[in-house]
């Protein structure tokens, strides 16, 4: 049975290993001395007795995947700046509002050193003068952690003016966001920390590693992404493989929320543990509330199209999940026992991505909105199953093409895989589509038991010379 | 006099020299004015057009883009019931409504006595902990009907004042930066070269 | 569509050009150019909104999306922010991208009204033209729309309807990117995104207009044009703006034989497709009712209407007569407002008459040798590593001219090196800005030109200076001796010469400029105030409204004998004409103008002149006649030939087609060096504040004046100051002061304005209430005032 602590909510210890998590079970673990005392700075001091070409080479070599959602291997990404140009500038993506997920918060005020030493070891590796820390709004903790946090690696001399006596100079910056989801999106972000809107840009041209803040070279990276690196640089590569599989090496947090017995943030072994783990082992979740069976669940954050239990034995591999229909995503489960109102979930779901279009395109701007109306209308009992058909009309402007979607055995359905076509610059338009078309397409008679049968005259029948 | 105090004027120019650009502080600024003001006014918005250097579209431009600023005043507690799916799938409808009963004003409304607003929210990163609710972006969670009676009749009595400033005080702990370890912000056209670390050698 | 040609493929590849197939057929291109803009050059059209050749591309209507082939099959992409590549294979018309470009037009369309039949739009709307081409035909969006207050007013001129708002960032971005006014934004967000103004702040932008024109909705409406015509009742004709020396190129729109609209034409040497609101609108001026229909006589005091062959008769009396007294008695004021022909008629018939006395700049210009020192065009000058101003401020004088300068500063490697005595409207984006006194440029220019920072700037490649006439209240020696200090810098630098007024190059090439040693417009005037000048012909002149020192104008006109005008309006100069000719407006005659750079570019009759006006050459014609002098011309043509013929400058515009679109260089005389003299400023007293006197935009002007939609836009007069010296004085903001020189006070509002330099004080130039000009004595060399608070 894993132990849960009160300090850290929702956190669930384990008998696992433990990258980014190790010192959550200490009620003082964002304290500095805390930090010092669990091996705290000490990858930092491993990393500035070496050039940084060698550190940004063992990132590389460890293949640390981005954890914001998209998986991209951090050292590879740092390794797209082009060259001779400076300044760059690190962006740390703390703006962590995709829904289920539940992760770079807990990290941000429970181990807001580790973030920090992570940044220092980012900007030393990948030659960054300057880190601004972009951390969501409606978070006052861990905006108050992290800034105590930065007060006291100042006055200690780990953040500044020749770090710890070296050569190395970087300020960290905390910035605060202002409330707008679409600003998790990497050039959204960018945007918002210029002081503009937080509209997402076009990539290409505007890929950040070459075009990014202020049109300079700017590496964007997540919280817990940045969160591994001490641990790496403390413990090396071959103890960081060591851990998960070869193209999904170390651990990753899972939030799983929703209708399980245990729900949880879980620091689990990246690429092995199954969803069925997750979701049913004794040391994850334990079941679904009430034994109740498990009618679906959203594997990878709101935007992902949703798996049933064929895919239970799916494990949390990149390269298992996209052929099967959906994604990874930002390490969020949300599970859906077998009295939820399917139409209704969709709903909060598309209402969510609809509110959060930043309104640049009009696909997601428009459609968005559409989708939601209609769909607001067939759940509360007032749609036509010709709107069944015209949500995925609308759905269809916004991704063209097939739309990814899981196998299923009892429906018949093969997957259709992962990524879908879009018209739209980033993902808030398709992701309001996801959620309407999983669950049409796998739980289409209940939107069908909803929905008035509307007669049709054919326009023959009317008389209209008579 | 909605426009900075002395005071926040000075922490506002320490947060402007902190970017390359002073537009970068706007966002952080409009924190600051909106905890002076409880709200972002039309004259707050323009002081920081003239201290960051642009417009006052520009701001309201930005401002407005942004959930958490208001443009009118609120309750003293701002209440955000989460309702996207974990919240949702756990009952975060029957607490509002709840929520509503309980405070007499509809979601988006606030109480005559000015003490409450009551608002629909997204997801607040709580998901496994739901339902999740902030009274000024501070948690609850796993709130249950009686959890929320409880917090409104404690908020009302100011049993909980220490734990909830009252709406637009974001942060109680603010980043200040030494002088003396501050590396300093320089606009990117003013940086050519690489930075000293990268000469091959290890720093330490 | 441009065609690979089999034989130049074998040429050396050029590494600017890419080859490239849209719809199956091959396209050249220029490396880095987007799809969008290479496909324009062909027959395939793609829709789009957002989209617009002269600003960043932002790819947010979607509507552009066609399909590149990849390794991994068609990929949809946005045309306009994807680059051409060498062997790309686009297709715009396959299934899926008609059905991406008709689900994003229906998308557009569920929320936008279908109020076409009241829309102004509607008939020349993008979004209407597109939802036929490109659209799904019909909608299936059954929900409500989004309802906003119909139209709200922006500005003076402008209205905005956010329901017909697609939001495609078009008028945000000109404001922001192009204009350097981003006073309207977008606002909320998703799906309650709306452009608007900053709360009770309006859309106060000279360049407002601009957004009206690009707008591919009938979201922004211009009040001058609104319910005036339907775009297919509209006449129009391609003409060049007279309304300042830029040269914009606009269309000229009629209805019903009546100016209803301009809209600029997108050409690349001058304007790129913008206008300013004055040169856009002011045509409301050429439909007023107080426009001159008839010659007019004196009859006593009065003026009484006659029949040309009257009117002609007395002016040729009356120049007949003058002439027998003296061929010194008889003078020309003007011209630059009209077209080349008409200033080279009146220049033969100053010469058939022995006229030497003749002026196109009315003492508010530069010596005419400024156009004969090497010269630069409005591109060079963008394209120049170093821009010294020593001009006014364009913004306010030669709009568009400031946007191009602006361009090359924000996003081309032009730095701005600016000398003022005021901050302008290009001091944000200038690299140094460098004050000086009145008086004191040289000396000013001299030391700042010699730093070594400035030298290894000045050394980095072509230097352009743009150099005009800064302040009414000052010597022009001033301007041009700090000019001879540029020149003694950087001896290869060359000139862009800012006069203002439309044709005033044109009008000085065709003759209309001091001949044989005779002097200027103030030279005629002082010779008229001292009863020297029997006859003085305003030749579209408004001496009394133009000429800095109304005193001496007033002492001059009292003096002349016979004063003969030829204008469209009454106005203070010709009040007490003893004939005032009608003359036809812009818009109702043929011709050809120069602009500042040299540039001759064609202006066409739209309607018929207002009553019995006729344009200045076939007055100067018929006065040739009734002179017995005849100048031999028999028709327009027949004039330019004579005029390209007869002036080398004009002759790469003998083909008359040269002056179609971008127009065609004058020939450039041989350089010649420049010579400061050595006039010194005085120094000015402490206590005194030394007078800057320019022009804004919108001033009291006749176009202006007479234009219903601007008139309320012009400023009231005051004297702005640097608040520090505002306090010095003692006074507040918007009080009256007493402002004294040599003997002569006007009381008259002050105002603060950082922008002013402290122990200067700024006079905008012919505002309307007090008349400040009683304190503009051009004789001295500079101005100096004291200024007092009213006890």
């Amino acid at each position: 049975m894993s132990k849960t602590y009160v300090h850290a909510p929702g956190f669930v210890a384990g008998d696992r290993p433990k990258i980014v998590t190790s010192r959550f079970e200490f009620a003082d673990s964002f304290t500095l001395e805390r930090y010092l005392a669990t091996d705290g700075y000490k990858g930092l001091r491993a990393a500035l007795a070496r050039p940084a070409n060698e550190i940004h080479e063992d990132v590389k070599s460890a293949t640390v995947l981005g954890r914001g959602g998209a998986g991209f291997p951090a050292g590879t990404k740092w390794g797209l700046t082009p060259q001779q140009v400076w300044p760059r500038y690190l962006v740390v993506n703390g703006d962590e509002s995709e829904p289920g997920t539940y992760k770079d918060r807990l990290l941000m005020e429970r181990d807001p050193h580790q973030l920090i030493e992570g940044c220092l070891i980012a900007c030393y590796a990948a030659g960054l003068s300057q880190c601004f820390l972009y951390i969501r709004g409606e978070m006052a903790l861990a905006q108050e952690r992290v800034a105590t946090a930065l007060n006291e690696a100042y006055a200690a001399g780990y953040v500044g003016k020749n770090i710890l006596g070296s050569k190395f100079s970087v300020d960290i910056i905390l910035h605060w966001g202002a409330g707008a989801y679409v600003v998790g999106e990497e050039t959204a972000l960018i945007e918002s920390l210029e002081g503009n809107r937080g509209m997402p840009r076009l990539k290409p041209p505007f890929f950040p590693a070459a075009n990014g803040l202020y049109g300079q070279p700017t590496i964007v990276n997540n919280v817990e992404t940045l969160a591994n690196l001490p641990w790496l640089l403390c413990n090396g590569v071959a103890a960081y493989t060591a851990i998960g599989t070869k193209t999904s090496p170390g651990t990753r947090m899972v939030a799983v929320s929703g209708h399980v017995k245990r729900p949880g943030v879980y620091e689990i072994i990246n690429g092995t543990t199954t969803f069925r783990d997750l979701i049913y082992g004794q040391e994850f979740c334990g079941g679904i509330r009430n034994d109740n069976a498990l009618k679906t669940f959203v594997p990878g954050g709101g935007s992902a199209p949703w798996f049933t239990p064929d895919q239970l034995d799916l494990p949390f591999e990149a390269s298992q999940v996209g052929p099967a229909g959906s994604m990874l995503g930002s390490g969020a489960v949300m599970v859906m026992d077998e009295t939820t109102d399917i139409p209704a979930a969709a709903l909060t779901l598309t209402h969510f991505y609809a509110h959060e279009s930043c309104g640049k395109c009009t696909p997601c701007r428009e459609g968005g909105t559409w989708l939601e109306r209609i769909l607001r209308r067939v759940v509360d009992g007032n749609g036509t199953d010709a709107d069944l058909q015209q949500l995925l009309e609308v759905g269809a402007m916004i991704c063209p093409g097939a739309f990814p979607h899981a196998a299923n055995e009892k429906l018949g359905l093969t997957a259709v895989p992962f990524p879908y076509k879009m018209t739209t610059i980033c993902f808030v338009g398709p992701s309001a589509f996801a959620p309407v078309h999983s669950a049409l397409t796998l739980f289409r008679s209940e939107f069908e038991a909803r929905v008035k049968k509307r007669v049709t005259i054919p326009v023959t029948a009317v008389g209209v010379s008579a | 006099m909605s426009r900075l105090n002395d005071t926040n004027v000075k922490l506002a120019r320490e947060i402007i020299a902190r970017y390359p650009r002073p537009k970068s502080a706007l966002i952080p600024l409009l924190h600051l004015s909106q905890e002076q003001n409880g709200y972002i006014t039309r004259e707050a918005m323009q002081h920081l057009g003239e201290l960051v250097g642009v417009t006052s579209a520009e701001v309201y431009g930005t401002a407005s883009f942004y959930e958490m600023f208001k443009f009118e005043p609120v309750g003293k507690y701002l209440i955000n019931i989460c309702g996207t799916m974990s919240c949702a799938l756990m009952g975060a409808e029957e607490l509002m409504h709840h929520a509503e009963k309980k405070l007499g004003v509809r979601a988006g409304g606030t109480t005559q006595d000015g003490m409450f607003t009551l608002a629909h929210a997204e997801c607040q990163a709580a998901c496994t902990e739901a339902p999740t609710l902030q009274v000024n972006y501070r948690y609850r969670l796993r709130v249950t009907p009686a959890d929320l009676d409880n917090l409104i009749d404690n908020l009302k009595a100011g049993k909980l004042n220490d734990e909830f400033p009252a709406h637009g005080v974001l942060a109680k702990v603010r980043q200040t930066i030494p002088a003396e370890r501050a590396v300093g912000a320089k606009a990117p056209e003013d940086v050519t070269e690489s930075p000293a670390w990268l000469d091959g050698k290890a720093a330490l | 569509m441009t065609i690979v040609d089999p034989i130049k493929e074998q040429a050396p590849v050029d590494p600017n050009v890419v080859n490239l197939t849209i719809n199956d057929k091959p396209v050249v291109a220029r490396k880095g150019e987007l799809i969008i803009a290479a496909a324009d050059r062909t027959d395939d059209f793609i829709p789009r909104f957002c989209y617009h050749p002269r600003m960043s591309p932002v790819g947010m209507c979607r509507q552009c999306l066609v399909e590149v082939e990849t390794p991994r099959g068609p990929m949809m992409v946005v045309s306009c922010m994807t680059p051409v590549a060498e062997g790309q294979v686009v297709r715009t018309a396959t299934d899926s991208v008609k059905k991406a470009q008709e689900g994003v037009l229906e998308l557009l369309l569920a929320n936008h009204p279908l109020d076409c039949p009241v829309c102004d739009k509607g008939g020349e709307c993008p979004l209407q033209d597109q939802a036929f081409s490109h659209g799904p035909g019909e909608s299936r969006f059954v929900e409500e729309k989004r309802h906003y207050e119909k139209p709200i007013a922006i500005s003076d001129i402008v209205y905005l309807d956010r329901e017909r708002c697609i939001l495609c960032d078009r008028c945000t971005r000109f404001a922001d990117e192009v204009a350097g006014d981003a006073l309207i934004t977008f606002t909320s967000r998703g799906n309650d995104t709306q452009v608007l103004t900053f709360p009770d702040e309006p859309f106060s932008s000279y360049f407002s207009g601009n957004t009206v024109q690009i707008c591919p909705v009938g979201a922004l409406t211009a009040k001058p044009y609104r319910f005036k015509a339907r775009p297919w009742d509209l006449e129009q004709t391609e003409s060049t703006c007279t309304s300042c020396s830029v040269g914009c190129r606009t269309v000229v729109q009629s209805s019903r034989d009546e100016l209803v609209r301009y809209q600029g034409v997108d050409i690349d040497p001058v304007n790129w497709g913008w206008l300013c609101d004055r040169g856009r609108y002011n045509f409301e001026s050429v439909n007023s009712p107080d426009r001159l229909t008839t010659p007019l006589v004196k009859n006593g005091a009065e003026h009484v209407a006659t029949s040309w062959s009257v009117a002609l008769e007395n002016a040729s009396r009356m120049i007949r007569m003058s002439l027998a007294q003296n061929a010194n008695s008889v003078a020309i004021l003007g011209g630059a407002r009209g077209t080349n022909e008409d200033a080279f008629a009146w220049a033969m018939l100053a010469d058939k008459l022995g006229i030497n006395q003749r002026d196109a700049q009315l003492g508010d210009g530069l010596s005419p040798e400024i156009f004969n020192i090497a010269q630069a065009t409005i591109d060079e000058t963008c394209a120049a590593s170093t821009i010294i101003l020593l001009s006014p401020d364009l913004k306010e004088e030669l709009p568009v001219l400031y946007l191009r300068v602006r361009d090359a500063a924000q996003k081309r490697k032009a730095r701005i090196v600016e000398f003022s005595s005021r901050d302008s409207g290009l001091s944000p984006y200038a690299w140094r800005t460098v004050g000086f006194e009145p008086g004191h440029q040289a000396q000013v220019v001299r030391e700042t030109l010699t730093s070594a920072e400035m030298k290894e700037q000045l050394g980095r490649g072509q230097v352009v200076v743009i150099v005009g006439r800064p302040n009414l209240a000052e010597n022009e020696v001033f301007t041009l001796q700090a000019l001879a200090e540029v020149f003694g810098v950087v001896p290869n630098a060359k000139v862009l010469p800012v006069l203002r007024r439309g044709n005033v190059r044109g009008a000085v090439a065709a003759g209309l400029t001091p001949q044989n040693n005779s002097g200027d417009a103030i030279d005629i005037l002082n010779a008229a105030a001292a009863g020297k000048i029997e006859c003085l012909i305003l030749l579209g002149a408004d001496p009394m409204s133009d000429v800095a020192d109304a005193g001496l104008v007033q002492r001059a006109l009292a003096q002349v004998k016979n004063l003969i005008s030829i204008d469209t309006f009454v106005n203070s100069s010709n009040r007490n004409a003893d004939i005032v000719l009608p003359a036809a407006a812009y818009g109702e005659k043929n011709g050809t103008t120069t602009n500042l750079e040299g540039r001759v570019s064609n202006v066409v009759q739209k309607i018929t002149p207002r009553g019995t006006s006729r344009p200045d050459w076939m007055i100067a014609t018929e006065l040739s006649i009734a002179l017995g002098v005849d100048i031999g011309v028999s028709s327009l043509e027949d004039l330019n030939q004579k005029l390209v013929s007869s002036v080398p400058a004009f002759a790469p515009s003998a083909d008359a087609k040269s002056t179609h679109g971008d127009g065609v260089l004058m020939t450039r005389e041989t350089p010649v060096t420049i010579s400061g003299s050595q006039t010194k400023a005085v120094d000015r007293n402490a206590y005194n504040y030394r007078l800057i006197v320019s022009r804004t935009m919108y001033d009291t002007a006749q176009s202006t004046v007479a234009s219903p939609s601007l008139v309320g836009i012009i400023n009231d007069s005051a004297i702005y100051v640097h608040p520090l010296d505002l306090a010095r004085i003692g006074v507040v903001e918007g009080t009256n002061v007493r402002v004294g020189a040599e003997g002569t006070n006007v009381v008259i509002a002050i105002r603060a304005h950082n922008g002013v330099h402290r122990g200067t004080a700024w006079l905008p130039f012919n505002h309307t209430g007090v008349d400040v000009r009683p304190l503009l004595n051009i004789a001295g060399d500079v101005v100096d005032v004291r200024i007092e608070p009213i006890k």
